[in-house]
């Protein structure tokens, strides 16, 4: 059989779409030193709330700038828990998510009966002739505008560097008159808002509508990529790009008649294995940000 | 007006802190609730004191928390540690596949074989599924926190791919296991569906709190949660505390789930992964990482959930609003007990001399520094 080339890349930049949001919006919590585990809910509700906009009102700019704004608030519950208030991020983190996800299930089913076989409008691929180009428009925006742009903002503005002044060592930043809070929420709404933006992918671009799986731990997976990438925007682009590669290459053998057998559940598994094992072979001996996991307090 | 750390703390306060969380939990979801159309009080009754109405209703919330009180357990053995399992959703579904494969490969065992070999096939499978980010963690350093995370999905997918495939109900065609053996059905209690492995929890429970109160186990595992660097000087191996703590709290996931297959379903069936072992994270925090304060939760959680299910037929009020209680109480639990810590004061003159208040700036009265 020829192996379909085109199509493996093209699905490979797709999937890695939402990743390249989640991670880089994840990146810059923790670049200041917070944790954010709140992702997989905030990947949630951005998929949610601007599935529920689009299908309520028609238009996607609208419920993207809805999808934000759901971001933005996540981002602002979770720097209010562990930046004003201290609490253990682990604990902030997962308990963000559990309510996000239960919210939007509960709004779900008041809204759309449950079902959700609601569909709505979705972006139009660009470029729709050329095979490896043919990719929605966020696809753009997150490999040629958000990732070179969070880029140059860590390396070379002053904003970069109070962020990672403020992961490092907030005394010292402090000192230097820094506000720590002022940055990490700062770094957190935004990020939050990048997740959700991400989410928003999901039901805005790829599906058209929303399921209560629709996230399956792609916010886990970008947590990991953060780590893989150790901290770096270029090497956590190379990451997403790597797992949207496996799995484009497992939803290809799940349609090869030569992997027939192999259950579909399986090969939906591989790439989380591959994140896995790149996590411990890229993961030893990494240096997390100095303050990371560490709320501040003035002495 | 400004926020300083407290240097003695009254004994009022933590009870306190968690009451303002309770009624600050009731204020904010009331809103949710009256949208969907029902009278919030009615539905707080619903949720709280309804199930315990009736010794039937007892029975379902003691039911409903048994699951609770291992994944609950589980994640405090570990976090008591400073090991942060999050795995405890993949551990304990594994824990019923283990159980499934035992069950259906030696199905006419009698029950006084099958059961305990049942039981040590879930606690042998969330072993395992604990083991390779423990592993990870133990020798590369690898944060044990996005490992467990990764493999609670590869959980829900082995459990689907298992069920639409080798273990596919023969009879029925549906993604169901076939029902286990007749040895594999945990004895009930009281006559309702209540079933042993509620005492397996209560005893888990009772050999938790025995072990970290009276045994010089107890006293290492307590010295590295609290402070790792001084209990390595004093000669504690941290690192091996939290390997064996990361396997046992795996293993114990693992049994909550081979309880829930053994006693409840008596078959593997997808309605497992609904999160028991996500909601064994707020179990055991809410708990205070004590194993007592985990069977008191792990009861509440069991009314709630009850109660959900009561309310959404009784006042078409949908049941997930009792994971948005849930959620929202644990928020708010640990962001008032964590305010506790505070005390509001008069900004005082820093320098007795100077002739003026020293300036409120914003960095100075922003609540506990920034």
């Amino acid at each position: 059989m020829d192996f379909p080339v085109v199509a493996v890349i093209a699905a490979t930049l797709t999937i890695a779409t939402p990743l390249v949001f989640g991670a880089l919006g994840a990146l810059l919590g923790e670049r200041a030193g917070v944790l954010n585990l709140g992702i997989e809910g905030t990947l949630y509700v951005g998929a949610f709330v601007g599935f529920l906009v689009a299908a309520r009102t028609g238009s996607l700019t609208l419920a993207v700038l809805c999808a934000v704004v759901s971001g933005a608030l996540a981002g602002a519950l979770v720097a209010l828990l562990t930046v004003t208030l201290g609490v253990n991020q682990h604990v902030a983190g997962i308990g963000t998510t559990l309510l996000l996800v239960a919210a939007c299930d509960f709004a779900n089913r008041l809204l759309f009966s449950g079902g959700s076989q609601t569909t709505t409008v979705t972006f139009d691929r660009w470029f729709a002739g050329l095979p490896p180009f043919a990719q929605y428009p966020m696809t753009y925006v997150g490999f040629l505008l958000l990732a070179p742009a969070v880029w140059w903002v860590i390396r070379s503005t002053g904003a970069g560097l109070r962020l990672s002044a403020v992961g490092e060592n907030p005394e010292a930043a402090d000192t230097a008159g820094v506000s720590v809070a002022a940055t990490r929420w700062t770094a957190l709404v935004v990020g939050g808002a990048l997740m959700a933006l991400g989410g928003s992918f999901l039901t805005l671009s790829l599906l058209g509508t929303f399921t209560l799986d629709i996230v399956s731990g792609r916010g886990w997976i970008c947590i990991a990529l953060v780590i893989f990438g150790r901290w770096r925007v270029w090497p956590i682009v190379l990451g997403a790009l790597l797992f949207g590669l496996f799995d484009a290459l497992q939803l290809q053998l799940a349609i090869t008649p030569a992997f027939g057998s192999v259950p579909n559940e399986l090969l939906i598994a591989l790439p989380y294995f591959v994140v896995i094992a790149a996590l411990a072979v890229r993961g030893r001996g990494v240096r997390y940000p100095g303050a990371y996991l560490i709320p501040y307090r003035r002495a | 007006m400004r926020f300083v750390l407290r240097s003695r703390e009254p004994r009022w306060l933590g009870p306190a802190a968690v009451g303002v969380a309770v009624l600050l939990t009731l204020a904010l979801t009331a809103g949710p609730i009256r949208l969907a159309g029902a009278a919030p009080v009615a539905a707080f009754e619903r949720y709280l004191v309804t199930p315990l109405s009736t010794p039937n209703g007892v029975a379902e919330v003691l039911l409903s928390a048994t699951p609770l009180l291992f994944t609950g357990l589980a994640v405090a053995i570990a976090f008591r540690v400073g090991y942060y399992n999050i795995g405890a959703e993949g551990q304990f579904l594994a824990g019923a596949m283990a159980t499934t494969l035992v069950a259906l490969s030696l199905p006419d065992l009698p029950a006084p074989v099958a059961l305990p070999l049942g039981l040590l096939g879930g606690a042998v499978g969330g072993l395992l599924w604990a083991f390779l980010p423990a592993l990870l963690r133990r020798r590369a350093g690898i944060d044990e926190v996005v490992t467990t995370l990764l493999l609670n999905p590869v959980a829900v997918l082995l459990l689907q791919g298992l069920l639409n495939g080798p273990w596919r109900n023969p009879e029925t065609g549906f993604p169901d296991s076939a029902s286990f053996g007749e040895g594999y059905e945990m004895p009930v209690l009281f006559g309702s569906r209540v079933h042993a492995g509620l005492l397996l929890g209560l005893l888990l429970v009772a050999v938790a709190t025995v072990v970290m109160a009276a045994t010089p186990l107890g006293v290492r595992l307590r010295a590295a949660g609290q402070s790792p660097t001084a209990a390595g000087f004093s000669g504690i191996r941290v690192g091996a505390l939290q390997w064996r703590s990361a396997l046992v709290s795996g293993a114990v996931a693992g049994l909550g789930g081979s309880s829930q297959v053994l006693g409840v379903q008596h078959q593997l069936t997808g309605s497992l992964a609904v999160g028991y072992g996500y909601t064994g994270v707020v179990v055991a925090t809410l708990g205070g990482l004590s194993a007592l304060g985990v069977l008191a939760v792990a009861l509440l959680l069991g009314d709630v959930q009850v109660g959900a299910q009561s309310a959404s037929i009784a006042l078409q009020l949908p049941s997930q609003m009792g994971g948005v209680l849930t959620s929202v109480l644990l928020l708010t639990v640990v962001a008032a007990l964590s305010v506790r810590r505070y005390r509001l004061t008069r900004l005082t003159r820093l320098r007795p001399a100077a002739p003026e208040p020293v300036p409120r700036t914003p960095v100075a009265a922003r609540p506990g520094g920034d």
